[in-house]
Formats: structure tokens, sequence, C-alpha cells
């Protein structure tokens, strides 16, 4: 049976960090496992943990009174779901349901946060790796607004 | 006569066989020859010039199987005047076809390589045909994988085929959407977000790319980020052909003519260009 401490330093978001760090993330880590349908967090809560996605599938959404729930995005399994563990005011922008039956790590932000400070190189590290999850996140999100499938503009002629 | 049939800018009459709505505003037409005579055969990614007769011509990408010549097979979105024009078109009514144009997805290339297709919104017609090409002789490749994105849920082109594909376990099959409501099960998100997780030796892979411009830019980026060469990825890009031949100059991009240069190109060879917004 594989360790926490195994598939975390497996996971692409550690690829790359100094192994003595694995046991002190590990520390925060625990495996969680939810049914689908069910919710890791809602909009507006505390954001005390992220999410390793290991396997399944969860929609990130929110809703409105005309619309209904809205479906941002779905992370899948090798994905990483939260960063607002990280930024004050620590609360989710954002609610997460299951698609599927998921499995997943959950890293204690509270915990990581307090490891990060001890150890600026640690900190520098996690702020980096979530930094270029955000990035990608931002091109991305780009890219759905610019709504490159909508055909109304084009011209008369054709 | 036997002049003008050989003239490229001479349109043959095709009857239309059927008119099938795909999705909301989108639709596939069936068409067959109206003397008779055989479909001249076509590659994947191939065009044809169709005239609505008294309204205008557009360039649709042929969507059928090359395999099966019969009936030509076109889907396109009703956007303009003609293309709506030619929604409208009923059983045995009549359009000028010309073609097949243009070049070709090099699906010979692949040949022992992993496969990857990424299609956005229609650009999958254009697609189908490698498709069916690569199912047809499965054993000449490696993995193949079709990653599929459309606007929402109801804008999924060839849903029930999309689904027969999907069913194939030889066959990785991925769609996403950019806007969905709970009803939605599947992946939400742009299309580049399932290339990282694909399943194909990007060392090894050859790439066919189709849909809007700036989609193709980021797949393309994606792609290469993932370790697949720019000469090991093909875009086919859509321009205002006219002529269909290299003679009018309207669908000139750079140094070249997409209607007969392209539309299919290497990446590598029009990367440039697609970065220059006067282009």
């Amino acid at each position: 049976m594989q360790t926490l401490e195994a598939i975390l330093a497996e996971h692409p978001f550690f690829e790359g960090l100094d192994p003595r760090y694995m046991p002190l993330i590990t520390g925060c880590a625990s495996n969680v496992r939810y049914k689908s349908g069910e919710y890791l967090f809602h909009e507006g809560e505390p954001a005390g943990q992220f999410y390793i996605i290991r396997q399944g599938k969860v929609a990130l959404e929110t809703h409105d009174a005309r619309r209904g729930t809205i479906i941002i995005e779905t992370i899948a399994a090798g994905e990483v779901l939260g960063w607002s563990w990280l930024f004050p005011p620590y609360r989710w922008h954002f609610s997460a349901r299951t698609l599927q039956e998921t499995r997943a790590v959950a890293l204690d932000g509270t915990c990581l946060r307090a490891k990060g400070e001890a150890d600026h190189d640690l900190g520098y590290e996690l702020a980096m790796r979530v930094a270029r999850i955000m990035m990608e996140r931002l091109q991305a999100t780009r890219l759905q607004l610019l709504d490159v499938y909508n055909t109304n503009w084009k011209a008369a002629s054709i | 006569m036997s002049e003008m049939l050989n003239d490229p800018m001479f349109p043959a009459l095709y009857r239309v066989l059927h008119v099938h709505r795909e999705i909301p505003d989108t639709f596939t037409l069936e068409l067959e020859p109206g003397d008779g005579s055989s479909i001249p055969a076509f590659a994947c990614g191939q065009f044809n010039m169709l005239y609505v007769y008294g309204v205008g011509e557009i360039p649709i990408s042929i969507s059928g199987n090359p395999a099966q010549l019969s009936p030509l097979v076109h889907t396109t979105r009703a956007v303009g005047v003609v293309s709506r024009a030619m929604r409208e078109l009923k059983p045995d009514g009549v359009l000028g076809v010309r073609g097949p144009f243009g070049s070709h997805w090099p699906v010979e290339q692949a040949h022992g390589k992993d496969v990857v297709i990424v299609a956005g919104g229609i650009g999958l017609a254009p697609l189908r045909s490698v498709m069916y090409h690569v199912m047809t002789h499965r054993e000449r490749y490696g993995r193949i994988a079709l990653l599929y994105g459309a606007r929402t849920p109801a804008d999924i082109l060839y849903r029930r085929e999309l689904e027969h594909w999907r069913a194939h376990l030889d066959l990785e099959v991925s769609i996403t959407v950019d806007n969905a409501t709970r009803a939605w099960r599947g992946n939400v998100g742009v299309v580049t977000k399932l290339i990282p997780h694909a399943p194909f030796d990007p060392q090894n892979s050859v790439a066919f790319v189709c849909g809007p411009e700036i989609m193709m830019r980021f797949t393309a980026a994606e792609l290469q980020k993932r370790g697949v060469s720019p000469d090991h990825l093909y875009v086919s890009m859509e321009r205002n052909m006219k002529c269909a031949v290299g003679l009018c100059g309207h669908c000139q991009f750079g140094p070249r003519f997409v209607c007969k240069d392209g539309p299919v190109f290497q990446y590598s060879k029009v990367r440039d260009w697609l970065l220059k917004k006067e282009i």
C-alpha cells in the first residue's frame, strides 16, 4: 500500500520539491473520499484546506438567482483544487461538488502556512507552485471569456 | 462541354439528398451528382466550393468518410446569406459544387505514432474525416486521442458519433464545454485544459488542430508545452476563399494562399504569421 508521502511526492504539484520537505507536508495531509454529489466546501465558508485530486472529478460552481447553479470549471484527477487557503480572508469564493466518487489528499492550509512561515524556503516553494496554477487557470479563464465559439460576429456574406 | 467540366471554376450540379440539423444553426448536407457521375476522391481536410444558385458560393470542408465517397457530406453553420440559404434547401434541391481543393491532414505522417486530434466548435467537421480514416486503419497508429471543446452541452456537434467513438476502448475521447449548468456532468473548461492529461507520447505524436484561430494558437502553445514539436503539429486555416485555385488572392495569408497552399498547414510554417494581427 502506497504511503501518503509517496502519493504526494509523485504528484506534479510537488514535482522538483526538495525531498526533505515531504515529511513536513505529509504532516499536514490526510486522505479523503467523497461520494458523487457531495460538497467539499461551500462558497463563503472558511478555506482551511486544499485538495490534490487523485481520482474522480469535482465541479467548481456558483449560483445565480436567475440562472441557477453555474459550473465555472471542473477539476480532474491529477489537478489541484483551491488556493483560498493561502490568501486572506481565507474564505472560499466558489463551492466545490463532486461529479463522481472522488478520492483526494486534503492538505491543511493553516498547518502549511505555519510551516511556510517558519521556513521561508518552503513558503516560497509553496507560493510559487500555487502561483503557477493560478497563472494557468487565469489563461484558461481568459480563453473561456473570449467565447471563441460564438459566431455572432461573423461576416454576413458567408 | 468536356473542357467546361475540367475547368475548376465550373461547378458541377449536385442534388440534395438530405439536410440534417445537427445543433442550433449547424447542419449537414448529403449530396449526390445530378448527372449520376461518381463523386471525386478527396483527402482528409480538403474542401469544396458550394454554390447556391443566385445567392453565392462559399468554401466548406468535406466532413464525410474519404473511404466512402457517396454521398458527399458537408457540415456547416448558418451564419450568413449563403449558408442560411443552404440550410433552407430541401431534398432534390440543387447546388453547384467545385472541388475538392487544398492541402490535406497528413495522416500518412502519423503512421506508427500517437495521434492527437484537438477540435473546437465546428472545427470538428473538418477533422471528422481524420477520425474515419484512423478508425478504418487503426493498426497503423499508436494511441488516438480526440479532445473536443464546445461552447455549451447543447453545442456539441456529432454527439451520437462522439458517444460511439467513446465506446471504443482503443480510443480516448474527451469532451469539455466552456459553459454549463448543473445538469451537465462532464468537463467544464477550455479544450486546452484536456491536453496535460491526454494519453499520448509528445515525442512520438502528430497533432491535428482545428477551431477558431485563437483556440488553435492556445492549443498549439499547450501542445508544445507538453513537448509536441511544431513540425508535428498541423492546423486548418480559414480565410476568405473565393476562386479556390490561388488566382484571385482573396485568401492570401502572408506569402501563401489558404485555398491552394492550405487550408491545412504545418504549424511551424504559419506560426509567425498567426501572431501578426495585420495578416
